[in-house]
This record gives structure tokens, sequence and C-alpha cells, in this order.
């Protein structure tokens, strides 16, 4: 059963697997469902571009437009995205819209992942798509609780909802939104129910007068991560 | 002179105190297609702003799903666009099928092409018929229904349910399809094709219906791209843009279909286009089930899923457009580390306070049907 | 006495509960036909065919709770409603069903210009109905309703009245009998004042595609949507009675009342076998039906489309009829 968890990592065709955080998951024999107090993940593994690949025209020509910007180039299952400086975001965007090479013209999603034990703990991701070149990128901006996290709905104004739901979901700082408001939990909502530290189950409705009470009961014993009872 | 600063400041010189009349449409409307609530801002009759206010079923899909097995998502993906659960199915386990490379055999292509389509119809006649509710033309909701049923019913005997289906797993599909079925396709398309002249003789050349629908809501091409429209909406702005042909998926790039684009932009454009896309997904069918393969439909997967570290975004075309999928593994557990839809309804929603603009509270209906939105996709 | 009081009471009281009754089993034809139209069958439940459901729909409305709303104005509230009915059902004591004394309730020589007149004040109770709500939607359906029932009084009353001048009296019984004396129905003398008035009946009835009033998909039922119980059927009687008076008065004026097809022709001298009255009810019917098969085809006009159609295209047609009319009299 664990080995066959492997298997996909042996296949030759894929991409080199980037070495696993933590201790690997095929050394338990038979019980692979304690796992006592798994230490969290620390991040996705943001694999660079296999060796003799080169990257498509519109990365290159975004290195050469904006120098510097690109932290990290990655590469995994056929998705290229960059890492690029939440200062830097911006700039970054705008060329990727404006550069012929590149016209992504299309915001397609906006979201962000938690990451507890990171410093930086958010992961917040720009879809990009263009409708004339046919092409696919993302950002991926990384930002501690709090760093500002420029918004970019005045360059694509389909960013508007997706990043009030980021804020609203995790709580990134997004600044300079046009209209930064929760949209999906009520306005006076306590705390952001996709951070990985927040219950998955509260009490109940009956106490849910004001959410931050039980959010505060249920963190006292040392709330660790996303396991659950 | 001293003025009282509290004081509201008079409207001196004008006879009439016109203040703006806000409307709050929903989330109890029988036109909000569920518990949308629009607040408008009227003069008269006409808008003069809409803020959508959505939320009012959010379940946390994202967060319940990322304390689910990877296979037990599948159904939760049936409750979000609960009229079109087989094309999220879809996308959710080719999103899963990327992050683990994994083979589908062709035959599951096939049949997942032909479900899909199957829903593409379905969805699209509950979009015809409510939408030409809205408008008042009750007669087209009972008709299209109908053939909904039709649908419906070739669903029930394909995996025993009619709206939220299971119907894929990750690497292929749970089942084989029963004996007869794609004869019984076959024969739900020829009817279908005569039923659609019936929608038209209704609805197309009728004088009220395209009062109604032109030149409302315009919006161009450019727009509707910055403002993420997708699906049926962009296309009727005249973007080509499809991800059934330009990122084929399940086994559309095998077939041949046109991608009907609109000119204006408007409502009428969007009917048209919805309309032949009946026609279009009538001709996928037919070609998916005369060239259906022999073989197996499940792929080689482990028997418990776990996915290498990464993290995907795979997107296929919903009936209401551009359905992706943002799939993070920590590479360890059994549950997605993160797990994220990009919802089209929600994002064509965003374009209704830009659509409603400067219209009557009449088109708001209109436009509101016309953007064609599942509020369990909205929100979640 | 017998005949200034106690035939005319018997007479309202026969018509007024032959009026409610057709109104119930009206909702039920129409529930029938649509289902039909619908390709689906309509109520079956009560009674064979759903018959019963003619009878159990009014119990059911009598047993609703009646609900004001908290910051309605109850004086008005409870008017409208009233006020709505009332003109509807006294229209009827004009509509002659016959020629001769039992078929009609007053004969009186301005009839028509009593049933335009009466069946306006109706106006009013949707449009104080909407208003006393004291909530939005109502009070966005009255303001519609007050634009759309004058606008269209006005095509209307011009059709009449160039029918007036063809027929060359108000009298209704003088109107039918013009019809015979001409040999034709004025529906083929007068073609484009029919239509005109069947339209305009349409919209005065807020009936499809010109339900803009109530129109369930915008306003969520429009001027009584804070009604319940009692007084909203009240409405309801109020809106099909209308219809009724509509189609008694096309039928008055544009295909002869009471009188049967062709009634210079001799040879059709049988058709006489049946009484007038069945043959005025049997186009009674007709129109009622017609009214009911469009609301089954045609999508709703919006609010400013209504208003330019009225404005723009009926009112002028009225009046150029009306001209025409007015020429053809002095020449021929």
């Amino acid at each position: 059963m664990a080995d066959d968890a492997n298997q996909p990592a042996e296949k030759p065709s894929r991409p080199a697997v980037p070495p696993r955080p933590g201790p690997a998951a095929g050394a338990a024999p038979r019980k692979p469902k304690p796992k006592a107090p798994p230490e969290p993940p620390k991040g996705p593994p943001d694999p660079p571009p296999p060796e003799g690949m080169d990257p498509p025209g519109f990365v290159a020509a975004l290195q050469a437009g904006v120098p510097g910007a690109v932290a990290q180039l990655t590469y995994w299952v056929g998705d290229w995205s960059v890492i690029v400086p939440a200062e830097r975001l911006l700039e970054v965007a705008r060329f990727l819209r404006d550069d012929s090479a590149c016209g992504f013209d299309y915001c397609a999603d906006v979201t962000a992942t938690d990451w507890p034990p990171r410093a930086q703990r958010f992961d917040v991701i720009y879809c990009l798509y263009s409708t004339l070149n046919r092409h696919r990128l993302r950002i991926k901006v990384r930002a501690a609780e709090g760093d500002p996290v420029p918004s970019v709905a005045g360059l694509w104004p389909a960013a508007n909802w997706l990043e009030r739901e980021v804020y609203d979901q995790f709580g990134v700082n997004i600044v300079n939104h046009p209209d930064l408001r929760r949209i999906l939990m009520p306005d006076e909502w306590q705390g952001h129910p996709q951070r990985k530290d927040y219950p998955l189950e509260g009490p109940g409705e009956y106490l849910m007068e004001d959410p931050q009470d039980w959010l505060q009961v249920w963190k006292l014993p040392d709330e660790s991560g996303s396991e659950i009872e | 002179m001293m003025t009282d600063a509290t004081e509201a400041p008079r409207r001196i010189g004008q006879a009439f105190d016109t203040d703006e009349l806000v409307l709050n449409m929903g989330p109890q409307h029988p036109s909000t297609h569920g518990v949308l609530r629009v607040v408008l801002r009227l003069d008269g009759e006409r808008v003069v702003d809409a803020d959508c206010v959505i939320g009012y079923i959010h379940r946390g899909v994202e967060k319940l799903c990322e304390n689910r097995d990877w296979t037990q998502i599948v159904l939760l993906t049936d409750r979000m666009d609960y009229v079109a659960a087989a094309t999220s199915n879809l996308g959710y386990v080719e999103a899963v099928e990327k992050l683990m490379q994994v083979e589908v055999p062709r035959r599951a292509r096939y049949i997942r092409t032909i479900l899909a389509e199957l829903q593409r119809i379905a969805s699209h006649c509950l979009w015809l018929g409510t939408h030409a509710m809205d408008i008042g033309a009750m007669t087209v909701l009972l008709y299209s229904f109908r053939e909904r049923e039709h649908v419906l019913d070739l669903f029930e005997e394909y995996c025993g349910a009619r709206l939220t289906y299971n119907s894929m797993r990750i690497g292929g599909l749970p089942l084989d399809i029963p004996t007869g079925w794609d004869k019984r396709v076959s024969a739900f398309c020829d009817v279908m094709e005569t039923k659609l002249d019936e929608y038209e003789e209704l609805l197309t050349n009728n004088r009220i219906w395209v009062g109604r629908t032109r030149d409302i809501g315009v919006i161009s091409g450019e727009e509707a791209t910055a403002l993420g429209l997708c699906g049926p909406p962009l296309r009727g702005s005249g973007v080509s843009r499809d991800v059934r042909k330009d990122e084929p998926n399940a086994a559309y790039d095998e077939f041949e279909f046109d991608i009907p684009l609109g000119t204006r932009g408007d409502t009428y454009d969007r009917y048209l286009i919805r309309l032949e896309e009946f026609k279009q997904s009538i001709r996928i069918i037919r070609q998916a089930v005369e060239g259906l393969p022999e073989g197996p439909v499940m792929g080689k997967v482990p028997r418990l899923i776990k996915p290498p570290a990464g993290e995907t975004y795979h997107a296929v075309e919903s009936p209401k457009g551009e359905i992706g999928f943002f799939v993070v593994s920590d590479g360890r557990s059994t549950n997605p580390y993160r797990f994220r839809v990009r919802p089209p309804s929600f994002c064509n929603l965003q374009a209704l306070s830009r659509l409603c603009k400067g219209h009557l509270v009449a088109d708001v209906v209109a436009l509101i049907g016309t953007i064609d939105i599942v509020l369990g996709e909205v929100d979640r | 006495m017998l005949d200034t009081f106690v035939i005319p009471l018997l007479q309202i009281a026969v018509l007024v509960n032959a009026l409610l009754v057709t109104v119930t089993f009206l909702v039920l034809m129409e529930r029938k036909v649509m289902g039909w139209a619908q390709a689906r069958l309509g109520p079956m439940r009560v009674g064979p065919y759903g018959i019963l459901q003619a009878i159990v729909d009014p119990i059911k409305l009598i047993l609703k709770e009646d609900i004001t709303p908290a910051n309605a104005d109850r004086f008005v509230f409870t008017l409208a409603p009233i006020m709505s009915l009332v003109p509807a059902l006294v229209v009827f004591s004009v509509i002659p069903f016959g020629p001769e004394q039992p078929y009609y309730i007053a004969d009186i020589n301005v009839g028509l210009l009593f049933i335009i007149s009466v069946t306006s004040i109706g106006v009013y109770g949707i449009i104080l109905g909407g208003w006393s709500s004291n909530s939005k939607y109502p009070l966005l359906a009255s303001l519609r309703a007050s634009a759309q029932l004058i606008s269209y009084e006005i095509a209307v009353v011009m059709t009449l009245v160039s029918v007036v001048l063809t027929a060359g009296t108000l009298n209704m019984i003088g109107i039918v009998e013009a019809q015979r004396e001409a040999g034709l129905w004025f529906a083929f003398v007068q073609p484009v004042a029919c239509v005109l008035v069947f339209i305009g009946g349409l919209a005065e009835t807020n009936r499809l595609p010109f339900d803009l009033p109530e129109a369930e998909t915008e306003l969520t039922g429009g001027f009584h949507t804070e009604y319940s119980g009692m007084r909203f059927s009240l409405f309801f009687l109020a809106e099909y009675a209308n219809i009724i008076v509509i189609s008694a008065i096309v039928a008055l004026m544009f295909f002869g009342g009471w009188m049967r097809p062709f009634p210079n022709v001799e040879a059709l001298a049988f058709l006489d076998l049946i009484p007038g009255w069945v043959w005025f009810c049997g186009k009674i019917f007709f129109f009622l039906y017609l009214f009911v098969w469009i609301r089954a085809t045609f999508p709703r006009y919006r609010y400013d489309q209504l208003m330019a159609i009225g404005w723009k295209v009926l009112i002028p047609i009225a009046i150029g009829n009306l001209v025409l009319t007015g020429i053809a009299k002095v020449v021929l």
C-alpha cells in the first residue's frame, strides 16, 4: 500500500520529484493514519524546470523586460510559474499584461495558500491566461501576516472579487484595493476561515454571537495545524 | 450667517426632492436564481448602481475538501454547480490526474466527454427555461425542462443519480456504460434537435424577446476579458475562448466542433450562442458515440491516492465557463493541502453591476439570467 | 315596486354570483389551458380532472391569514382591493346579454361612457394598494400601473369613439343592433379598432405581455406583494372580472354580442335555435381563451417599451382610425 503511493514517483517520464519535507511517507510500515504529531509542511516544493528544458518565450521576455523581478522560476506538470517579491508584483503584472509576447489579458484566478510554519506564511497566487497567445502563467507572491500585497484589480478588474475573497478567507493584507470588504463570510465575521489554524468545527451555531470567543476557547489547548480529532 | 454643520444640505432651487431609491433585490426574490442579493440604487426605474451581496449559502467547500481524502472530494464538487455536476467532476479528477500524471484510458475519456456534453445540454436547458421565465415567457421553461428530464434519465441510467452524479473517479470512471446506453444517447440527440426548433420558434424571432434582449448589457470583448468573464458571456462579446478548444481536455481534441461567437456582446447574442452550443454539444456527442473505443474505463491508479508534493491549476469548460481547480499536495497526507475552485459563476457575477448600470429594473432580471449563475458555485 | 327593486335585485344577485363562479372556473380554465400549452396536465388532484380546484381555491383563500404590514396605511390598504373589485362588478349592470328585459339590468343611453368611466376607477385600487403597502416593490408597481393604465386608456377610448361613430349610438344594445342593420360584425367594418381594443384590453387588465404592475419575476408580485388572504383574492377577482369585462366589450362591440354569425343570412336561421345569451357567453369564452393563449406564448414587455408602444404606436393609430372613420362617415 505504501509502496503504491510512491510508485508514480518512479515513472521515468515525469519531471524530477523534489525531496519531500519531513519524514518520508513510505517509512511507516502498516499504519499510515496516526502519524503522531506531524510536522506541518513548510511550503510547496516549487521545483525549478528540469535540466535542458527551455522556458517559453514569455518567461524570457519577462526576465528581460523586468530584470531581477523573478526571484524563482518553477515548472511542475506542465505549469510554469514565477515567484515575485510583493513590492515588484505590480511592475511584473503590468509588463505581463501589456507586453505583446506575454499578452496576459485574462486573470483567471487569484487565490492563496497558507503555510503556517513559514515566516512568510501566505502564497498569493495569480493564475493568468492570454486569450491572444493562449498560454498560461502563475505568479506567486509570498507574504507574511500583515505584509502589504498590492492589488492588481487596477490591471485586471477581474481580480476585484477574487482579491476580496483572498482577503476574506485568508486575511492577506491587500492594499490599494478599490473595495476591500468580506465577500463570502458575513461582514462581522471574526477570523479568516481558510487559514490552516482556523478550526474546522466550532461549538455550534447557538454560540455564534461572537465567534471570536470560541476561537479563543478553541485555541487554548495547544492547537497544531490542520489535524482534527 | 451661522448654519448648523450637522444639518443636511438643503436642495435649494429644486422643485422636487429626487432621492435615489435603494431596492433590495433578494436574497428572497423569484429571479435571483437562489440566494443572490443585489442592492440596487434606482433613479426612477433606472439602475444607477448595483452591488451584489453573496455568501448566503457559503458552506466552506474548499475548507471541507482540505479535510477529505482525494477520492472523497469528487462528490463535494457535485454540490458546487449542482446543475452541472458532471463538468465539475471532470475538472477535479483531471486536475488530480494531471498532478499525479496518470494516464486515462481512451474509452473513459470518450465517455467523460459524452457526460460533460450531456451535462452542458441539461444545464443550458435549465438556463434557457429560467432566463425565458424571468423575461416572462413561461412556456419555454416547461419545454426545456422536458428535455432536461431526458438527460437526467440518461444520467440516472448511467450512475444512478439525477442531480449529484459523483460520476467520475481519479484515473477513469467507476462504471462502464450500461448496455444500449449509447443508442439511447443518440436517440436523445435526434429528439433534442427537433426540440431546439420549438424553442427557437417561441423566442428567436419573437419581437418582444428580441426587444427585451437586444442591446441589453452590451460589453465589448476587451472589457469582458478584463472583467474575467468566461464561457458564453465572453464568447458573446466575440472573444474566441473555449477551454475545450484552447487547452483540450478529455477527448475534445479528437472531435470536430465550432465555437460560436457573438458580434454585439448583448443579451441576445449570448442567447444565440447558448442555443448554438446545444447543437455543437449534440455534434460532439454523436461523434463520441460513433467512435466510442473499446477498452477499460479505469486507468492504473494506486489504491491510496497520494499525489507527489506540488501544485497545479487545471481548467475545463463547464456550461457556465472556465471552471478551474487549483490543487496543492504536500506529498504526505491523503488530503489535498489546498483545494481551490475557480468558479465561473462567481467570476461572471462580478460583471453584473457593470452590465446593469443604466438599464431598468426589468433588465436586471434579464441580465442575471444571461450570465447564468448557480449560487451553489458562487458561494461554495 | 316589483319592477324597480325586486327584479333588478334578483338580476344583480344572479349576475354577481354567476360572475364570481365564472371567475373561479376561469382560473381553473387558465391553469388547464396553460398546462396543455406547456406539455403538462394542469391541476389533476382535486376532483375528476381537477374540476373541484375551482371550489377549493377560494376556500383556501378565505381561510388564509389576512396580514396587514406593520407600517401600512391600514384604511387605504383595506380600501384598495374593494376599490379594485367593485367597479369591475358594477360595469356588468350595463352589459346586455340579450336585447330584451331579463337579459340586462340597466339600459342607459350612455352605456359605453358608463363602462369606460367606471372601469377607470379600478385603477385607483391598484395605485392605492401599491402605495399603502409601504413597501418598495409594490410602490414601483403602482407607479408602473398608473402610467400604463392611463396611457392605454387613452388609446382604447379613442378607438371606441370611432366605433361609436360607426354605430351612431353610445347605447350598448344600440351598438349591437347597428351591427344587425349593417349586416356585418364591426370586426369587419373596423378591423383596426378591434385589434387595438383587444391589445389595449390586455394592457388594462395587466395581462401578459403587459403584466408589468404585477411582474412576478421582477417585482415579486407587484402591487399585491404585501396582500394575503381575502384581500389578495379581491384583487385576484377584480383582475379576472376585468378580463371578462374586456372580453364582453370586444364581443359586444365587434362580434355582434348575442347575435348568431351572419345575422342577415336566412340560410343560417337554424343557428337561432341556440339562445342569444349562449352565443354571447360563447364569444366571451373565446376571448378569455385568447387571453390565456397569449399568456402562454409571449414574454413580457419592458416598461419603456410598453410606454413607447402605447404612445407612439397605439395612440397615433387610434387617432388615424378615428379621423378615417369620421371622413368615411361624412362621405358615405
